[in-house]
């Protein structure tokens, strides 16, 4: 007990000895856990609005839907008759439904158009976000799709080209979210065929939603994007061009809304209406959700390397500053074992705080990237902070800091206690060919391909880290141009938030990694520098070449990030192979050079102004 | 900047102060020292630990910045300039012995030798035909591509004599050069120090070792930061080195 007292103390000691280093620290774990926290919870924060809607829309358990197929009408008996099956305890509806292409001022898009009653249903009253609801010669347009388009109350469209008048904007929890919006077209994951009625065979599968039996489609919205409205059921009969084109829907309330998915395995049928629970409409709204959290994973890990990096340096850094503290420690009789839990117990304290201002920084933000977007009202509540989330959130920030300072650890309880108390440095590397060529070059390049070649490890720890940083942010670029290609608005705002976190937490890690290596060097080639300033080098030349010792590893670092990158992104996304413009490659390498001069010219010339005297001094002492 | 090319004196300091801390915790390390240095002399200066014979030659060398007074170098004043200019005098006007060495672990002799002309511009081939010139004259010409882990003391200190000279410095300064060695080394650095007496060139060397200071042609005793006393020695005792310091073979 005596002992592990004594190792808390001066493990605490030591980190209130150096504040900023302790900060910087915390930083680099907690922008790991801060990222693999956002993910964890991200899908639940997803789930929030969702449910905000549901309740405020009254949103069916089920909802089931049927059209008319190759020529014959849509069986509105068998929707009726779900009404009246075991569990159901409320309904609304049949209500009629129309595929139909709508025209607004800022652009077209296929919809469904649902009758519905003006006065208000029991199950499945869209909520109003705008206006009022429907009245004949009024549409009301969901609100992702009035978003998407840029319509609003009093705005004119067409809907089958003929004119109407937005009188309200909806949100609705019995829809999956624009541009999606999917009726008896689709099939969802709770229905499954039934073995005794094998479907149909089929030869136009590539053509038909994923488990849709072809034959079945023969209806639906004329264009791409689908979005809903609703109109009175009179105007929807009118845009039909028969009564017997129209589709159906009807709303179900059951007992049990959990049971949703037990209920449509009973009466799902290939030839009947198509059932839809309201866990498949959640999930088709996490679809977003799940990508964010597929990137954010992805980016933790990516930051938490950085971590491991940014640690490695500083505690490298740190263990050649404390050389003298160590040889005290054994001094005095601290064994070996001693020595190296003092200093793995500092960063354990650092990471366990950092684990619990990652596991705050993520429970506040997870909310703010999961809004929902304009298809769901509300925002998400805060995510639950379960054992298992904190469990991982805390092993991950424990594993981080235990493997990037084992080894200064061990390195220093092996130290022997005179080389030690004579602060001895760390012999340097000789690259003999690097020295060779270095005489050959101007005094900055001289002095920063020596510094390089006398300690390689942190030379490949540099590259590694911005190797790791380019490649985030190559992965980020393409899956960004992806997106924008590929996904609505609120998708594309939503997974760009997300994006913009982990590009922020990369290249803020990889900022102070870069700062971490040019202390380190500086620190560590303090008297070979103060000696070149005593032998004429010029403090621009010492500070020129402290840059330029990082921003060689950095070029290096980025040229190796843009196929790995790449390579990220289709390990990732295996079926898209993004194929980047030279240009763009360019831009990223000489930015990354750029940033990583400008990052370093500080410490570099901090480094290069020490004084000379008192460093080459302090070697006598 | 004030150069004055009339200035007999390689090194001139009049009234050179060097202070640190602030109040009660003032120390003054050297106080009001005024010193002049000609051409082809040597000058010892001792004192005990801690009277600011270090910080002096630090000033001296441009090392380090004195708090007041006036410095000259090579005829020109140096108390006022840049770090870049100072640099660019340490470069071509000043050799540094230290007493620790101060090679650089990762660098041949000849390397350590060679870096002085290399940061000084000159060509790598210059730079080096000058290192292993200067190797053979300290008589380590066949330990040219040792690491100084691999050389004794003695050697070690005979290198950063050597480059110290690598680009024909106006003054040397030597900080205890002898500080570190044992008797044999010792008697090696007495010896090369004495030929660069020979040869003319001007030398600062601070020290505690007696042996030394009786080998300069003017001997500066120094406590608490000032000159305590300055002697001329006749002509120092050049050709009688060794059986002065009684360190004959």
């Amino acid at each position: 007990m005596g002992q592990t007292r004594l190792i808390a103390r001066l493990a605490l000691r030591d980190l209130r000895r150096r504040p900023v280093e302790a900060a910087l620290l915390l930083l680099a774990i907690m922008a790991a856990t801060t990222t693999l926290t956002l993910g964890l919870f991200l899908r639940e924060a997803g789930s929030d609005p969702f449910q905000s809607t549901r309740e405020a829309t009254a949103g069916p358990d089920v909802i089931a839907s049927t059209g008319p197929n190759d020529g014959t009408p849509a069986d509105l008996a068998s929707l009726e008759a779900l009404t009246d099956a075991p569990g159901v305890i409320d309904h609304s509806g049949p209500y009629p439904m129309i595929g139909a292409e709508l025209e607004a001022s800022g652009g077209t898009a296929g919809v469904w158009a649902q009758g519905r009653d003006p006065l208000a249903a029991s199950i499945d009253q869209p909520k109003l976000t705008q206006g009022s609801w429907v009245r004949d010669g009024g549409v009301v347009v969901e609100a992702g799709l009035a978003d998407a388009l840029g319509v609003g109350e009093e705005d004119q469209i067409t809907v089958n080209g003929r004119s109407f008048h937005v009188v309200g904007v909806a949100v609705t929890a019995a829809a999956t979210p624009y541009p999606d919006v999917c009726y008896a077209t689709c099939w969802f994951g709770a229905w499954e065929p039934d073995q005794d009625q094998p479907l149909p065979p089929s030869d136009e599968s590539e053509s038909q939603p994923v488990g849709a039996p072809d034959d079945i489609v023969t209806f639906g919205p004329p264009v791409g994007d689908t979005g809903l409205v609703w109109l009175t059921e009179a105007d929807v009969s009118d845009l039909a061009p028969a009564a017997d084109a129209l589709s159906y829907i009807v709303n179900l309330r059951l007992t049990d809304p959990a049971e949703a998915p037990t209920f449509v395995g009973t009466h799902g049928s290939i030839r009947g209406p198509a059932l839809a629970t309201w866990q498949d409409i959640l999930d088709m709204h996490t679809n977003v959700v799940q990508d964010q959290q597929l990137a954010l994973l992805s980016g933790s890990w990516l930051v938490g390397s950085l971590a491991v990096a940014s640690i490695a340096v500083l505690a490298g850094g740190r263990m050649a500053d404390q050389t003298r503290r160590v040889g005290l420690l054994k001094a005095v009789g601290g064994t070996p074992r001693l020595v190296a839990a003092v200093l793995l117990a500092e960063y354990v304290v650092v990471a366990l705080l950092a684990t619990a201002a990652g596991l705050a920084a993520g429970w506040l933000a997870a909310p703010l990237l999961t809004d929902g977007g304009a298809s769901l009202v509300g925002s998400a509540g805060a995510p639950s902070l379960t054992m298992s989330r904190v469990g991982v959130v805390t092993a991950v920030a424990l594993g981080v800091a235990v493997v990037a300072t084992f080894v200064p650890a061990i390195r220093a309880a092996r130290t022997s206690t005179v080389h030690a108390l004579a602060d001895s440095a760390r012999p340097p590397r000789r690259g003999a060919w690097l020295i060779a060529i270095s005489a050959q070059l101007p005094v900055p390049l001289l002095l920063a391909i020596r510094m390089a070649g006398r300690r390689p490890r942190r030379v490949v720890l540099g590259v590694v880290s911005i190797a790791i940083t380019v490649s985030g942010i190559v992965a980020v670029l393409a899956a960004r141009a992806q997106l924008a290609a590929s996904v609505g608005t609120d998708e594309l705002h939503a997974a760009n938030r997300v994006l913009l976190v982990i590009t922020v937490m990369l290249v803020a890690l990889a900022a102070v990694n870069a700062i971490f290596i040019t202390w380190a060097t500086a620190l560590d080639a303090r008297h070979s520098l103060a000696l070149a300033r005593a032998l004429g080098a010029t403090p621009r030349e010492v500070s020129a070449g402290l840059s330029a010792a990082q921003v060689l590893p950095a070029f290096t670092g980025a040229v190796l990030g843009i196929p790995g990158g790449i390579g990220l992104y289709m390990a990732v996304v295996p079926d898209e192979a993004p194929i980047p413009q030279l240009w763009w490659l360019l831009a990223v390498v000489a930015g990354t050079v750029l940033v990583v001069a400008v990052l370093t010219a500080i410490p570099a010339r901090l480094g290069a102004r020490r004084p000379v005297a008192e460093i080459l001094q302090s070697e006598l002492v | 900047m004030v150069n004055n090319m009339a200035d007999p004196a390689v090194l001139r300091a009049a009234g050179l102060r060097k202070e640190y801390g602030r109040g009660e915790g003032l120390v003054r390390a050297v106080d009001g020292v005024d010193l002049e240095v000609d051409p082809g002399e040597t000058v010892a200066v001792m004192g005990p630990s801690g009277c600011g014979k270090s910080t002096l030659l630090h000033l001296l060398g441009g090392l380090d910045r004195p708090s007041a007074g006036q410095l000259w170098l090579a005829g020109r004043r140096i108390d006022q300039i840049g770090e870049k200019a100072l640099a660019q005098i340490r470069r071509h006007a000043v050799g540094f012995v230290f007493q620790a060495f101060h090679l650089m672990e990762e660098l041949t002799a000849a390397e350590n030798v060679e870096l002085p002309a290399l940061l000084a511009g000159r060509s790598p081939r210059a730079a080096r035909r000058r290192a292993v010139e200067l190797l053979d004259q300290v008589g380590l010409a066949d330990r040219a591509q040792f690491l100084p882990p691999a050389l004794s003391g003695g050697q070690r200190q005979r290198v950063a004599i050597a480059r110290a000279l690598s680009n024909q410095p106006t003054v040397v300064l030597a900080d205890e050069p002898t500080g570190n060695l044992d008797s044999a080394a010792t008697l090696d650095v007495l010896r090369l120090l004495e030929t660069l007496h020979q040869t003319g060139q001007t030398l600062v060397i601070v020290t505690h070792d007696a042996r030394i200071a009786a080998t300069a042609d003017r001997l500066i005793t120094m406590r608490d930061g000032g000159f305590t006393d300055q002697t001329r020695l006749t002509g120092g005792t050049t050709g009688h080195l060794s059986a002065l310091a009684g360190l004959d073979d």
